[in-house]
C-alpha cells in the first residue's frame, strides 16, 4: 500500500516523447477537445451565477443569461440588508461549523489513526473493523436518533448539536492510519522513546509534523463535507440565526417561489457563497494529496 | 524498552498508551454512531404515542414487533420513493463514473495540453454544496431564467420543461454528474499515475494503440479504485435528499415524499411517527448495505481475481 502513496515518476513519458515526436498528434487533440468541453460544462453554471448576480430582477428575466447586468452592488446591498445581515451570520456559522469541526475531527482522526498504525495492542483489530464498518454506515440511520438523543440531553437546536457529531469521521481515521503507516518510521519513534520523550510529546512534536500532508487532505475533505452537509443542521436547528449558509439559502428559496426579487437575493447569495470555497480549493489544491485517497482506497 | 543508555529511569510504556490516543475517537464513535444505531433499531420496534402538547410531551410507548417494518414496506409512497431513487441511481451512477473514468484516461494521455486547467476546472464543482449546486442548476432549468430556454425562444421553439416526468430524472442526474464527476476523476486519475509507465512501454513496442492500452491495461489496473468510488456513489445516491428538496419550490412534479429520506423526515418530524421513521431508515440502511455487499462481491471476483 505504501508503494502507491507516491505517484511514480513518469520516466516513460519523456522517452516516449522523444521516440515519436512526429505523427500521432491526432488523438491528443481529440482528448483536449473532450477535456475542454468537460471544463466548460463544469464552469458554465459558476459563470452563469456570477453573471446573474449582477442583474436587477427585471434584467434577470429579460436579458440573455450569460450577459452581465447592472445591479451587482444593489443586489449585494439587498442581500446584506436582509434580516439585519442574517446572510453574513449564516456565513460565519458555516465557517465555525466547518472550520472548528474539521480541525477537531482531523486531530481526533490523527490520534486514532496513529494508535491503530503504530501500536500493537489487544483489541486493535476489533477497533479497526468497527471503524471500517463505520465508513459504510449511511448517515440516514443516524439522523433521527441523533436528534432524539440530542434533544434528550437538551442540546438539540444548539451549536453543539451540529458541531459534535461531525467530529467523528471514520473515513478520516482510516486515511490517517494509512498515512501514519507510510510517513512515520518506527525507528524514529523508538529513538525518541530512548531519549525519554513522553508519548504525547512524541505525538505532538514528531508524529503530527510528519503526517502534515495527509492531515491537510483529511482536513480539506472534512471541511468541504461539513460545509456541504445539509441534513444534520436541517434536522437539528430551528433558530434561523444558527443556520449554516446552505440551510439559509434553502429556506430563502422555499419562501419565495416565483418571487423575482427573492430570486435575485438567492442568486446573489449562491454566488457569494460559492466564490470563497472555490478560492479555498484553488489555493489548497497544492497541499491536497489525492494520491493518499487513491492509495487508501486500494488498501 | 530494556536498553537505557542515558541511565535514566525507563519510562513506563504501558499498554494504555494506544488506548489513550484512541479514546476521543472511541467515545465519539460510541456516542454518535453506535448508540444512535442501537436506538434506531430499538425505536423501530416501538410504537410511540405522544401525550400532551409539544414535541417533548409524555410519551406512551409499546413494543409493536415488526408492525413498523410492515407498515413501511407496504406504504405505497415509501416504496415508490425507493423506486425513484433506484431509477435515478441507474442514470446517475454510471454517468458519473463513466465520465470520471473517461476524463481521467484523457488526462493520462501522453502529451495532452491544458492538463492543469481542465483538471482544476472539472474538479471545481466539488467545492459547491449540493444545495447550492441544485439552486444553480434549478435556475438554469427554470423556464424564466434558463439560457437554453432563451435560445429556444429566439428560435421560436416551445418552452423546454426540465421538471416533467422522464426529463426530471435526467435533470437530477445531471446535478449529481456536475457535482461528482471531478472528485471521482481525481481519485481515478491518481491511481492511474501510480501505475509505472514501464508497463505501457512494452505494449507500445508491441504496437498497441493508446486506446488499446487504456482498454486492456489501464482500466483493469484502476478497477479497484472504480469499485470503491462506485461503492461510495451507491451509498450517497440512495440517501438522495437535498437536491430534490431544493428543487421542490420550482416544480410541482416533486412531491413532499418524493424520495425515501423525505418520507422519513416527514414521518419523524411532522407526523410524530418515530417508530415508523426508524423502521423506514433501517430498511433503507439495510438496502444500502446489501447492495454494497453485492457490488463488492460481484466486482471482487472480476477485478481482484481469485486471490481477493
Amino acid at each position: 500500500m505504501s508503494a502507491t502513496l507516491q505517484a511514480a515518476p513518469r520516466t516513460g513519458d519523456r522517452q516516449f516523447r522523444r521516440r515519436r515526436r512526429s505523427g500521432a498528434a491526432r488523438r491528443p487533440r481529440l482528448a483536449l477537445i473532450v477535456l475542454l468541453l468537460g471544463a466548460l460544462y463544469c464552469l458554465a453554471p459558476v459563470i452563469w451565477v456570477v453573471a446573474a448576480a449582477s442583474k436587477t430582477s427585471r434584467e434577470l428575466f429579460t436579458t440573455f443569461s450569460f450577459a452581465p447586468g447592472s445591479g451587482f452592488f444593489d443586489n449585494l446591498a439587498n442581500l446584506s440588508a436582509y434580516g439585519d445581515g442574517q446572510f453574513w451570520q449564516w456565513g460565519l456559522n458555516s465557517l465555525l461549523y466547518a472550520g472548528l469541526g474539521a480541525v477537531l475531527s482531523t486531530l481526533v482522526s490523527a490520534m486514532a489513526g496513529y494508535a491503530l498504525a503504530k501500536f500493537r495492542f489487544r483489541g486493535s483489530q476489533v477497533l479497526f473493523s468497527a471503524i471500517l464498518a463505520g465508513v459504510l454506515v449511511p448517515g440516514i440511520v443516524l439522523a433521527v436518533p441523533q436528534y432524539l438523543l440530542m434533544a434528550a440531553v437538551g442540546l438539540a437546536g444548539t451549536y453543539w448539536s451540529v458541531l459534535l457529531p461531525v467530529i467523528i469521521n471514520p473515513f478520516g481515521i482510516f486515511l490517517c492510519r494509512v498515512f501514519a503507516n507510510a510517513a512515520v518510521p518506527q525507528s524514529t519513534l523508538e529513538a525518541a522513546r530512548l531519549d525519554g520523550a513522553g508519548e504525547f510529546r512524541i505525538f505532538g512534536t514528531i508524529v503530527l509534523p510528519m503526517m502534515t500532508q495527509g492531515l491537510v487532505t483529511v482536513f480539506l475533505l472534512q471541511f468541504v463535507g461539513i460545509w456541504n452537509n445539509f441534513l444534520l443542521p436541517f434536522i437539528m436547528l430551528s433558530d434561523q440565526d444558527k443556520y449554516p449558509i446552505t440551510l439559509g439559502l434553502y429556506t430563502f428559496m422555499g419562501k419565495g417561489a416565483g418571487d423575482g426579487d427573492l430570486y435575485s437575493l438567492v442568486i446573489m447569495g449562491s454566488a457569494v457563497s460559492v466564490i470563497p470555497l472555490i478560492i479555498l480549493v484553488l489555493v489548497l489544491q497544492r497541499f491536497w494529496r489525492a494520491d493518499l485517497l487513491a492509495g487508501g482506497m486500494k488498501g | 524498552m530494556t536498553a537505557n543508555p542515558a541511565g535514566r529511569r525507563p519510562r513506563l510504556r504501558s499498554a494504555a498508551t494506544p488506548w489513550l490516543f484512541a479514546t476521543p475517537a472511541i467515545v465519539l464513535f460510541t456516542l454518535f454512531l453506535i448508540i444512535p444505531i442501537g436506538y434506531a433499531i430499538y425505536l423501530s420496534f416501538r410504537g410511540f404515542r405522544i401525550d400532551g402538547g409539544g414535541a417533548f410531551g409524555r410519551r406512551v410507548q409499546t413494543f409493536v414487533g415488526f408492525d413498523n417494518y410492515l407498515a413501511a414496506l407496504t406504504d405505497p409512497e415509501y416504496v415508490a420513493g425507493l423506486g425513484r431513487v433506484l431509477l435515478y441511481g441507474l442514470f446517475s451512477i454510471p454517468s458519473v463514473l463513466g465520465l470520471a473514468l473517461l476524463f481521467a484516461l484523457l488526462l493520462d494521455t501522453p502529451r495532452v495540453r491544458a492538463r492543469g486547467f481542465t483538471r482544476t476546472a472539472i474538479f471545481l464543482p466539488y467545492a459547491v454544496p449540493g444545495v447550492i449546486a441544485s439552486l444553480l442548476w434549478g435556475f438554469l432549468y427554470l423556464p424564466s431564467t434558463s439560457p437554453l430556454n432563451y435560445l429556444a425562444k429566439q428560435l421560436h421553439a416551445g418552452p423546454l420543461d426540465f421538471f416533467s416526468f422522464p426529463t426530471l430524472y435526467f435533470s437530477l442526474a445531471n446535478i449529481a454528474l456536475w457535482s461528482g464527476v471531478g472528485f471521482n476523476m481525481i481519485i481515478i486519475f491518481t491511481s492511474l499515475r501510480a501505475i509505472p509507465t514501464s508497463i505501457y512501454e512494452a505494449a507500445r513496442i508491441d504496437g498497441a494503440s493508446e486506446l488499446q492500452i487504456a482498454w486492456r491495461i489501464k482500466i483493469p489496473l484502476v478497477a479497484p479504485a472504480l469499485v470503491l468510488t462506485g461503492l461510495f456513489s451507491v451509498i450517497g445516491t440512495l440517501q438522495l435528499y437535498s437536491e430534490p428538496a431544493t428543487l421542490r419550490p420550482m416544480s410541482t412534479t416533486i412531491s413532499s415524499t418524493w424520495v425515501p429520506l423525505m418520507k422519513i423526515y416527514q414521518e419523524a418530524f411532522m407526523n410524530d411517527n418515530l417508530g415508523g421513521a426508524a423502521a423506514a431508515s433501517v430498511v433503507l440502511a439495510l438496502g444500502i448495505l446489501v447492495l454494497s455487499m453485492l457490488l463488492l462481491r460481484f466486482f471482487q471476483r472480476r477485478t481482484f481475481g481469485d486471490n481477493a
